[in-house]
């Protein structure tokens, strides 16, 4: 059915935003006035209302999280060309493994450098109040989605 | 390996070049060096030293390295080398610690600096002279000894994406080949020419598992068609 495909492809750009997004929003960690994600701190001074950015630091954890997130992105897009790919070649009654297989593993890497940020952040950033930031969530909401897409892509079957 | 680009690397050339071009050939001799060097304290560092000159390499040719203290304003010279005989210091700050590494007929002038120390942080300047090309410029080194060398940036980032994906490419080859081998042996068959590829007998667990996802999904299908042959290409309709 149309629907299924339709839905499912939803379902797998939906992934991929989200990916894109918290990938690259600059709200991973917030607190009162400023803000730090995978790439710069931004930190807006109360006394001159300027934004000033800087760049993260290269602590080996922060890196091995951005490697992760572009990991999971790069995963995910070669996902959604090898279902397309897959679409128009595999036989009928075949499962689309390697769609399902990719976006699994797009799902892994988003948890790990969720997780790795998680344990790790104090490391780079020293605010004392902070809360995590929509970013953050966001790339914690990809993961079962991601896992879910993939999941689905390997239990899916190819009619006429 | 020098871990960093030699200083003013292309202008220099290209103004030789054209001082070679325009001018009557004047005599100048440019000295190339590292912008920065990193060290750990208790290791080793080499300060790497090259030069351009307009005459050939003569015997009489002199290398000089100058030491200038972080903060300081007086530099004194450190090595020496002059008619193929290396002087080393053997009173100062780099008593014993200071090795020769360069050869004049590969225009190398580099020195090894042995156990670096905090105290080592300053500028090193290298000063070659290339009878009768004496005239032109000197390079300096700044040597910057850290607790431990500071990572580029990037190392670890490039190591773990190309690591991660090297993996998977390698599984799915692997896979790839394993789904294949069979053919060696002759237990593949041919399909019929709509289908694509080979279809090889799987392991032999497998027919069991699918023969009983195909029965749990032909309970709910309106029309079941079971095929003894296993594999990927099986005909389900819904």
């Amino acid at each position: 059915m149309l629907l299924l495909l339709l839905g499912i492809i939803v379902l797998h750009v939906a992934v991929l935003v989200l990916l894109f997004v918290s990938t690259i929003v600059s709200q991973w960690i917030v607190g009162n006035g400023h803000s730090t994600d995978l790439w710069q701190n931004c930190s807006l001074l109360s006394s001159s209302n300027i934004l000033h950015c800087y760049s993260s630091s290269t602590n080996e954890w922060l890196q091995s999280v951005q490697a992760t997130m572009i990991l999971s992105i790069i995963f995910s897009v070669l996902s959604l060309f090898l279902f397309f790919c897959q679409l128009f070649t595999l036989t009928k009654g075949g499962r689309f493994y390697i769609t399902g297989v990719f976006q699994v593993l797009a799902g892994l890497c988003v948890m790990s450098a969720a997780s790795i940020y998680t344990v790790r952040h104090p490391e780079w950033h020293f605010a004392a109040e902070y809360s995590y930031g929509f970013a953050y969530i966001l790339a914690w909401v990809s993961f079962p989605l991601a896992l879910l897409s993939g999941v689905v892509y390997v239990i899916l079957r190819k009619r006429e | 390996m020098a871990p960093g680009a030699p200083s003013s690397s292309p202008s220099p050339i290209l103004a030789a070049l054209l001082f070679s071009l325009v001018l009557p050939p004047a005599q100048a001799i440019v000295v190339y060096t590292d912008k920065e060097v990193h060290g750990a304290v208790g290791s080793r560092v080499t300060l790497y030293c090259s030069f351009w000159s307009s005459e050939w390499v003569s015997d009489d040719i002199s290398f000089t390295w100058r030491y200038q203290p972080e903060g300081g304003r007086d530099a004194i010279s450190i090595f020496h080398y002059a008619k193929g005989q290396p002087y080393i210091d053997e009173v100062g700050t780099f008593k014993e610690r200071i090795q020769w590494v360069g050869d004049p007929h590969w225009k190398d002038g580099s020195i090894v600096i042995h156990n670096l120390d905090y105290s080592d942080n300053g500028t090193f300047t290298c000063d070659v002279k290339n009878p009768p090309d004496i005239v032109g410029k000197t390079s300096q080194v700044t040597l910057y000894v850290f607790e431990k060398v500071p990572t580029r940036y990037g190392v670890v980032l490039g190591a773990v994406i190309g690591g991660v994906i090297g993996v998977v490419l390698l599984l799915l080859a692997l896979f790839y080949l394993a789904r294949y081998l069979p053919w060696r042996r002759g237990n593949c068959t041919r399909q019929a020419p709509a289908d694509r590829g080979l279809m090889c007998d799987p392991p032999l667990q497998t027919p069991v598992l699918y023969a009983m996802l195909d029965h749990s999904r032909s309970t709910k299908a309106t029309s079941e068609k079971k095929s003894k042959g296993l594999g990927e290409s099986r005909k389900d309709k819904k």
